[in-house]
């Protein structure tokens, strides 16, 4: 089993490098390119677990380690 | 008295930190590694500043994960007095020892200067001498250094005075042009509730002689090693 957390910050925090690529959009002429929010995807692979107990050993290591849940969101996808 | 200094993979203060603490109080601190889950008998825990396992996943997280700092967390939470410099200070929040997080700063620079600091409160502790509103100088350098903690909990760290330094100017302005790193309400340190905590962006421990710029981080030790002795 695998499984693909993606991480972004909360809404309302701040994301400079965000900004900077939006910034550098609008250079490239996408100036129709709103806000650029920049996160980042984590690939685990959970090897013999069970489909049920995954969730929650992922969402474990999301609290515990993989996301800063003061400034980031986290959303965990299950991948067979 | 007795001080340990913890020590990561990355850590570059942490030399900075054991010499500024032995000129204050006149003996060593131990230097304790990371892998270690053990302190030694310790009045002080100073977690210094570097780039802790190459600030892999976020800064400070992975130290903030290590064996010595459950020791951290649980001493610290029994009283022993913590001073976290930088990385250390990122590291605590990480813990969940200190509240609010650092994020890159607003300028998405590295920012390395001496930088004008308003001492805020009187926590007898770490700020002995100085004066409630008293300008002092330390370095910073860090990247992120930009503190946030949302809406309530810095409502929270006003009210209950848990707010130790805020970026200032030489005249004691703070505002938006004094804001080196878009941290809110300018905090570049903070307290944790019980007071036994200090977490600070700036580097006392950078000047302690007039052959380094200033002396202002030599008196900044010297209270706290009075004050602890």
């Amino acid at each position: 089993m695998k499984a693909r957390v993606t991480i972004s910050l909360k809404n309302g925090v701040l994301d400079p490098q965000g900004k900077a690529i939006e910034h550098a959009l609008h250079g490239l002429g996408f100036e129709g390119v709103g806000d650029v929010r920049q996160g980042k995807v984590i690939e685990l692979d959970l090897g013999d677990i069970s489909k049920e107990d995954a969730p929650a050993t992922v969402d474990k290591m999301c609290t515990q380690l993989l996301a800063n849940t003061v400034i980031e969101n986290y959303a965990i996808e299950l991948l067979d | 008295m007795k001080a340990a200094v913890i020590v990561f993979p990355g850590s570059n203060c942490d030399r900075d930190m054991k010499v500024a603490i032995e000129q204050s109080m006149g003996s060593t601190p131990a230097m304790v590694w990371h892998g270690d889950s053990e302190l030694p008998e310790t009045d002080l825990i100073a977690i210094p500043g570097g780039f802790s396992y190459g600030d892999y996943l976020r800064c400070g997280a992975i130290a903030g994960n290590s064996p010595i700092m459950r020791e951290v967390v649980k001493k610290a939470s029994e009283g022993v007095p913590v001073l976290a410099v930088c990385n250390g200070f990122q590291i605590a929040t990480e813990t969940g020892m200190l509240p609010g997080a650092l994020l890159r700063n607003a300028n998405q620079k590295f920012i390395c200067k001496d930088v004008d600091l308003q001492v805020v409160g009187r926590n007898e502790r770490f700020v002995g001498e100085f004066e409630n509103g008293q300008i002092v100088r330390f370095p910073v350098a860090h990247h992120d250094g930009n503190f946030y903690a949302d809406d309530e909990t810095l409502a929270r760290l006003e009210g209950e005075g848990q707010v130790a330094f805020r970026y200032a100017d030489s005249d004691g302005n703070v505002n938006d042009a004094t804001n080196i790193n878009g941290s809110r309400n300018n905090i570049a340190g903070i307290y944790n509730e019980a007071g036994n905590i200090l977490g600070l962006m700036p580097h006392p421990e950078r000047l302690i002689s007039e052959q380094l710029g200033g002396t202002d981080g030599k008196i900044f030790f010297d209270n706290l090693i009075n004050s602890l002795s």
